[in-house]
């Protein structure tokens, strides 16, 4: 039965689908790595995905309209995010029990708002594969790599833009010395508020789109807490990346493809638990987090709320 | 200095610079109390003040972070609003913090081009960067390389990138807070070489500093506050040191220690071979030699990071030894719990006193109790016994001076001589038979230091060993019997009192041997 993973179309099935079930770990992922690359812990990530997947959900549903709904999405991740860099920011809470917190309050929402709105899970029609002339058609690689919905191409392409943005530009520069020494940003006249207001509501906006990829790209229903712990790993992925995309991509690739394999396995009827078939990813998650930790230093300043010394 | 009125780098010159009838309360506080100021162009004026004198805060208006009460700021005669370090940087007013301004983790031209508009719009343009400062390194002899990461430079070249930064912004004025604190006797001649040059070329220096004799060494007026008013202010040409310092302090100060002449007893706390891991785990002691005697102040002498902080907490069992020994009057105590070793009657006064010598939050009291509060008088069957600690608290607080509105206060409200005297009257008053005093003095005013001084003489008296860990030479010279000098986690040379001068310590601190000067 084993053998039967090794066909070449279980193989392709499987690279396939782990690159497509990267792309919410990657937009909210790349969100987080601009938090806490600026200092801010955001742990209501997974709170965020799942309002921006019912705003997705629902919007389209009414509308008709996916890309309405992935501007709801964002908007409604935006809000969040907005929440959480004015209790952090400005209320100077401690950043893991609000993150926790918002998580909680996405939950409960989402939930709230799926009973009272639909009452019953409903399916839409999804973002369609983009078919990219000359590439979907090359064989295998073009079944592999070019054969997804423009959600997936979008998180892949965020992965050099994040990069560009942090070590290229004089924001990303502005990013990084908010998350090392604030107080140097501070005293050249950088507003350590502001860099961090940015980079929170970006990566609420982010993990709403997240959230909606599961929804509206991925998946195409909504469901109570349908994103089942994939925002706590997307901070983990963070870690594990180094606070840098390229590592993020490794990381949620890694991650992605493992969950690809489990889910091949269950399809396939191989004789291993699913249970453990599906703890694989979280295991692994816990090992690598093990052996990676101090492998890079975190941003000094991350999870530290900033006030000027007088 | 330059004819016409534009600096090296292509700034204006500020002539003149005057703060005159500046007021500045906090509640509660008269922090500056109508203190008149000024600069030329081409002088270094000296402001010198205990702590708590209003040298910062005069500083802070003057830089932007402070809006004064009253008084009003005249450059080159015409007044002044700041209210904000940008404006204090447009105008050509630039500062070199005490704690550098820098990100580690960024390059030196990343850390200058911080904040700065681009060239390129949203991109950065280091390159041009990188350019410009190495053209006004050129232009006032500083060598930097603006592609090394900041965590890669030296101390002494860190400030270096924060002069650079300041020039890069246009600063024609520069206040230095107290910029010889961290380097060495080297390194601070080097400032003095470009400090020189800055101001020939026409700029306007302000020096804060408590060491007297650079003050005379490197500047031309001095303005003295003491409790946020304006003592006065005189040309150095006209004042001595010791003028100075008993100006400063507001009664005669003695300038040197007299340490009367003690026959060295017995190696009390040995150091055999003694080597350990700094928390990066990379080596910070390798196979380190030292003998303690008692009645014996040992000076360790060293740049900071050279294994003194490791060599503190190997001692007190804080960090575990990878190798050799550690023997306290005969018995070893290289791999006891930090417990045992105190029991021993070690005693410790670390170098972060708010962090590991205290309990922010506890109260006098509690913190007066917290190596012996297990044991009798201070509690029995689990029990603390209040009434003996208040008492125990009361009478020390009494013997080792220390201003604190009760013995309930918390230690994070007192000031930092008041919270070192806490740490003292606890670690000192159980008779120790040996001190590890780690910077002990760090961060204090002149009289708070003659107090630990003359504590710590008290000890030696006594005939307890004493390992004193300073980054300050001048402290060094004065108190110790012995000079060690580490370098690298291990002993260069070791210079009897008298015989030390500051050049060949400095050259030792500086990993340079020379064998026929030590003893």
């Amino acid at each position: 039965m084993i053998s039967e993973l090794f066909t070449a179309t279980v193989l392709i099935g499987i690279l396939a689908s782990g690159i497509r079930l990267a792309t919410p770990y990657l937009y909210a992922a790349i969100g987080e790595t601009f938090g806490q690359r600026s200092g801010v812990l955001n742990l209501g990530v997974e709170g965020q995905m799942l309002l921006g997947a019912f705003a997705a959900f629902y919007v389209s549903l009414m509308t008709g309209n996916l890309w309405l709904g992935i501007l709801a999405a964002a908007f409604v991740g935006a809000l969040m995010g907005l929440g959480m860099a004015y209790v952090t920011v400005n209320l100077q809470a401690e950043q893991g029990i609000s993150g926790i917190g918002f998580y909680l309050f996405g939950l409960g929402l989402s939930d709230l708002l799926f009973q009272k709105l639909m009452g019953s899970v409903q399916t839409v029609k999804g973002f369609p594969k983009l078919v990219i002339p000359g590439l979907t058609n090359i064989p295998v690689l073009g079944e592999i790599f070019f054969n997804h919905n423009i959600l997936v191409y979008g998180a892949y392409l965020l992965v050099p833009l994040a990069w560009f943005v942090l070590n290229k530009t004089t924001l990303g520069l502005k990013i990084r010395s908010v998350g090392e020494n604030p107080e140097a940003a501070d005293s050249l006249g950088i507003s350590v508020a502001g860099v961090r207001y940015f980079t929170i509501i970006l990566g609420g906006t982010l993990s709403g789109i997240a959230g909606a990829s599961l929804s509206t790209a991925l998946l195409n229903v909504f469901q109570q807490n349908m994103t089942s712990g994939l925002g706590f790993i997307a901070v983990a992925l963070v870690y594990f990346g180094g606070w840098r995309p390229w590592g993020v991509l490794g990381g949620a690739l890694l991650f992605s493809l493992i969950n690809s394999l489990q889910l091949w396995i269950q399809v396939l009827n191989i004789p291993i638990p699913s249970d453990i078939a599906i703890m694989m990813p979280y295991i692994l998650t816990i090992l690598v987090l093990v052996l990676t930790v101090s492998r890079v230093r975190a941003p000094s300043a991350l999870t530290k709320p900033f006030t000027r010394s007088e | 200095m330059t004819a016409n009125n534009t600096l090296p780098s292509g700034q204006t010159r500020i002539d003149t610079l005057e703060m005159s009838g500046i007021t500045k309360r906090f509640p509660g506080v008269l922090a500056n109390d109508s203190v008149d100021f000024d600069v030329k162009a081409g002088e270094v004026h000296a402001l010198l003040g205990e702590n708590g004198a209003g040298k910062s805060t005069l500083m802070k208006v003057l830089y932007g972070m402070y809006h004064p009460d009253e008084g009003q700021i005249l450059l080159n005669g015409q007044p002044i609003t700041l209210n904000s370090p940008t404006d204090a940087i447009n105008l050509g007013i630039g500062m070199i913090h005490q704690h550098f301004m820098l990100v580690e983790t960024l390059t030196v031209s990343e850390n200058v081009a911080l904040g700065l508009p681009s060239t390129r719009g949203p991109l950065t343009d280091l390159k041009r960067v990188s350019e410009r400062i190495l053209e006004l390194a050129d232009f006032y002899g500083l060598k930097i390389d603006p592609d090394a990461y900041v965590w890669q430079l030296s101390v002494g070249q860190q400030q270096r990138v924060e002069i650079i930064k300041a020039l890069y912004r246009g600063a024609a004025l520069l206040i230095l807070d107290e910029p010889t604190a961290v380097l060495t006797p080297q390194e601070v001649d080097e400032l003095f070489v470009i400090m020189r040059q800055m101001t020939e070329d026409g700029h306007g220096l302000i020096f804060i500093s408590h060491k007297l004799h650079e003050v005379i060494e490197i500047c031309q007026r001095v303005t003295v506050l003491r409790d946020g008013r304006m003592i006065g202010t005189r040309s150095i040409a006209a004042t001595t040191k010791s003028d100075l310092a008993s100006w400063m302090v507001g009664r005669e100060v003695s300038m040197t220690r007299d340490l009367v002449p003690m026959k060295p007893g017995e190696p009390r706390l040995v150091f055999e071979e003694i080597a350990c891991n700094s928390d990066r785990g990379t080596p910070a002691l390798r196979g380190l030699n030292l003998e303690v005697h008692s009645g014996e102040i040992l000076g360790l002498a060293g740049v900071s990071g050279n294994g003194q902080r490791e060599l503190a907490e190997v001692a007190t069992g804080l960090r575990p030894a990878t190798r050799g020994r550690i023997i306290l009057e005969g018995r070893e105590i290289t791999h006891l719990s930090p417990g045992v070793i105190t029991d021993l009657m070690l005693s410790y006064i670390p170098e972060e006193r708010m962090r590991d010598g205290m309990i922010r939050d506890f109260t006098v009291a509690e913190n007066l109790i917290l190596r012996e509060f297990q044991k009798m008088p201070y509690s029995k069957n689990g029990f603390l016994r209040l009434k003996t600690i208040d008492s125990h608290s009361e009478g020390l607080v009494h013997a080792f001076r220390v201003k604190t509105p009760s013995i309930e206060t918390p230690v994070k409200s007192l000031s930092g001589g008041n919270i070192q005297k806490v740490v003292l009257a606890r670690e000192l008053s159980r008779k120790p038979r040996a001190i590890i005093a780690a910077q002990p003095t760090r961060g204090l005013d002149i009289g708070a230091t003659e107090y630990v001084h003359a504590q710590l003489l008290e000890q030696r008296a006594a005939g307890t060993a004493i390992l004193l860990i300073s980054e300050d030479l001048d402290e060094i010279l004065a108190m110790s019997d012995r000079i060690a000098v580490i370098f690298e986690g291990q002993i260069m040379g070791i210079v009897k009192r008298g015989e030390a001068t500051p050049e060949q310590l400095g050259l030792l601190m500086a990993g340079v041997k020379e064998e026929s000067e030590i003893a």
